[in-house]
């Protein structure tokens, strides 16, 4: 009998092979080896792995991306109305041209591409750190593989509370280009910072964001996910977030064949919040995977899951949500919701919701449903004369509302709202 | 303005029989009211004027003016001047009493091939039609139906009746659940829009109501058919004799 090769060891040494760690100085050398032997001893996910029973990892981490076309839909920038630092990546590539300064009161900026010359004693302890951490109890290779090759991204320190968001904008326009970009957000003591992305980015996307929150540090992040239909995507965002401290995320995904997002989670401190939460709508070959780990470790945090997504034409969503209560993580306040809205049957929705509780005195609870449009509702919506194409569009985004609800500025989550109003009219 | 003619339907799931041969005809600047019996087919007679799924009609027709609301869809029977009041408003959770009301208004508007409203006319008359219901401002911003009380309910769907301008209303026992109040407002709301381009068909089981809104027409209802009809002094004496004679007189 000869033996069968093993097909993580070739997935890994296939991918790994076409890949060279790019230059940088010293101390971001450390941490990309570091980051390609974590990818070396876990190995790139297949199939098979329990974490990736619902989405298949082969297309993420194939040597090359799979084509697709960029979209030009002419609709505009997100969250224009907010006036923010706008930083744009074409490709995975910073595009001065187009971005404006790195330069904004409270914060320091700068490029990964750069920084590795650069003596960044904040950025040094933080690049990968938290990615590092967030890879037990469950391995997140290709977040480690990102640390390792990422070409660019940005490093951002705030000191103090910055009005004026950050916008990341990625632009896709290459048929098969492969991005990856980290970012590192290193937020001060009392200080604030609302970090925006939107874009499709590339053929092929892998991103990493590192959160550190220090004690009663604030962080909104609002993102939307591109609509270019035959992109795939693979996001990390890991969250330290420590005393007292206040952690936002949100995302927005239209389309996209393959949308993998992990959100990790880890409080600290004591009193503490982390709310993350999710929209998603999508028709056809749509695949999009929430998968989100958030561990209290401190007392009295409160931590709150909200993800919603509306299948159609045969649309799947996954979702797989853990809060885990560590001993001693009193007074815990913890709330899972996962919920889609399936309009045929042949779309599918499939969830892992889990508490994993060691300490007593806590409230966790969680829920998750499928269900098809509320026919009763439709039908009085009909009868005042509202076509039924416009009711479902209504009773579609009243079921995403409760997911919109956790932006907690109100022009990015009206901002948000139209976007998606308009994808549903389109649709009609 | 309505006119039925030998309606024939079954609930499309098992094939029961509801309506058996109903025959009704409601002229413009009329109030017709039917009274029966518990599940004698009376608020599935309006679901299925209105145009719900679930049941099929097997003979008969019917007609608003000239229009065969059989063949078109709930919007479109809305459009044509088709109003119901239901029975048990629903409840919809995220959407926006004003939303919705706007964008009903602005949908017939437009299906009619009229001007749609602006935002700020739209306010006024809402606002205008409202305080007559006394119905709060600060209850339309919630979402449809939601946490009102059933008597709130009710009042909303006349308020939207009020806002649509119907010529042909139907009300399904939009007096269960009112308070003595509520029930003068309500039957002071739908006199208003009496006039004699609209017709009113309201199903009840109480007098009450038709004391504050006189009938020309009373229609009882009974296993599927209109079995009798008559004047005001019909319901007067459903109210103190009950359905058992009148039965027993149709069989
Ligand atoms: N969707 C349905 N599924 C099953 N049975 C139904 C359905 N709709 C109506 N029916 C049945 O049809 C009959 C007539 O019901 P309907 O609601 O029209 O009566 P009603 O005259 O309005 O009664 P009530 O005075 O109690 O409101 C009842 O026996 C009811 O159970
Ligand atoms: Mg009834």
């Amino acid at each position: 009998m000869t033996a069968r090769p093993n097909p993580k060891l070739q997935a890994t040494a296939s991918r790994l092979e076409g890949l060279t760690l790019p230059e940088s100085g010293a101390w971001l050398r450390h941490a990309r080896e570091g980051a390609l032997a974590r990818v070396e001893a876990m190995g790139l996910p297949i199939r098979r792995d329990e974490y990736w029973r619902f989405t298949d990892p082969a297309t993420l981490t194939a040597p090359e991306p799979t084509p697709a076309a960029p979209l030009s839909d002419g609709e505009g920038e997100p969250f224009a109305g907010v006036t923010p630092l706008r930083l744009v990546f074409v490709d995975g590539r910073f595009d001065a041209a187009t971005s404006d300064a790195l330069d904004l009161d409270g914060l320091r900026i700068e490029r990964l591409a750069e920084a590795g010359a650069l003596d960044l004693h904040w950025a040094q302890g933080l690049y990968g750190a938290l990615e590092t951490d967030g890879q037990s109890p469950v391995a997140r290779p290709l977040a480690a593989l990102n640390t390792a090759f990422a070409t660019d991204g940005v490093l951002i320190h705030a000191t103090a509370p910055v009005e004026r968001p950050i916008h990341l904008i990625y632009r896709h326009e290459g048929e098969t280009s492969d991005a990856m970009l980290h970012h590192v957000l290193k937020v001060d003591e009392g200080a604030s910072l609302t970090l925006l992305e939107s874009g499709p980015a590339a053929a092929r996307f892998n991103s990493v964001l590192e959160a550190d929150l220090a004690k009663g540090a604030r962080v909104s992040h609002v993102r939307t996910q591109g609509r270019d239909h035959h992109r795939r995507t693979a996001t990390h965002i890991f969250a330290r977030v420590a005393e007292a401290s206040d952690f936002r995320s949100f995302t927005l995904t239209f389309n996209g064949v393959l949308t993998r997002n992990e959100i990790v989670v880890r409080f600290t401190g004591d009193d503490a919040k982390a709310h993350v939460a999710g929209a998603a709508v999508g028709d056809g070959d749509f695949h999009h995977d929430d998968t989100v780990f958030v561990t209290h470790g401190g007392e009295a945090c409160e931590s709150r899951q909200v993800f919603k997504k509306v299948l159609r034409n045969g649309a799947t969503g996954v979702f797989q949500g853990k809060i885990l209560v560590k001993p001693g993580a009193q007074k815990t306040d913890g709330y899972q919701l996962s919920q889609a809205l399936l309009l045929d049957e042949r779309s599918q929705f499939l969830a892992k919701p889990e508490l994993e509780i060691y300490a007593d005195d806590v409230k966790c609870s969680h829920g998750s449903t499928a269900g098809a449009i509320d026919e009763t509702a439709l039908f009085y919506l009909r009868s005042r004369g509202v076509p039924a194409p416009e009711a479902m569009d209504l009773l579609t985004l009243s079921f995403l509302r409760e997911a919109l609800e956790e932006i907690a500025d109100e022009r990015l989550a009206e901002d948000l709202s139209a976007r998606l109003e308009a994808w549903l009219a389109r649709r009609r | 303005m309505l006119d039925i003619r030998n309606l024939h339907v079954e609930l499309e799931e098992d094939g029961k029989q509801i309506l058996k041969g109903l025959d009704l005809s409601v002229g413009a600047g009329q109030v017709h009211a039917i009274m029966g019996p518990n599940g004698s087919g009376k608020s599935t007679l309006s679901y299925v004027l209105a145009g719900r799924d679930g049941y099929s009609v097997t003979e008969g027709s019917a007609h608003l003016g000239d229009v065969d609301l059989l063949a078109l869809e709930p919007e479109e029977r809305a459009s044509a001047g088709l109003f119901l009041a239901f029975q048990y408003p629903v409840e919809i959770p995220g959407v926006g009493n004003m939303t919705f009301l706007r964008t009903a208004l602005n949908a017939q508007r437009k299906a009619r091939g009229e001007e749609e409203v602006s935002s700020a006319d739209f306010l006024k008359l809402v606002r205008q039609k409202a305080q007559s219901l006394r119905i709060d401002a600060e209850m339309l911003k919630r979402p449809i139906n939601v946490g009102f009380s059933g008597g709130e309910k009710k009042r909303n769907e006349i308020l939207q009746m009020a806002v649509l301008e119907p010529r042909m209303c139907i009300l399904d026992e939009t007096d269960s659940g009112l308070d003595v109040d509520a029930m003068r407002l309500v039957s002071e709301g739908v006199n208003a829009l009496r006039d004699a381009g609209r017709a009113f068909l309201v199903i009840t089981h109480y007098q009450r109501l038709l004391d504050h809104i006189t009938p020309d027409v009373v229609h009882i209802m009974a296993n599927g058919r209109i079995i009798k009809t008559g004047g005001p002094e019909l319901a007067l004496e459903v109210e103190r004799n009950g359905y058992a004679d009148l039965l027993a007189e149709a069989q």
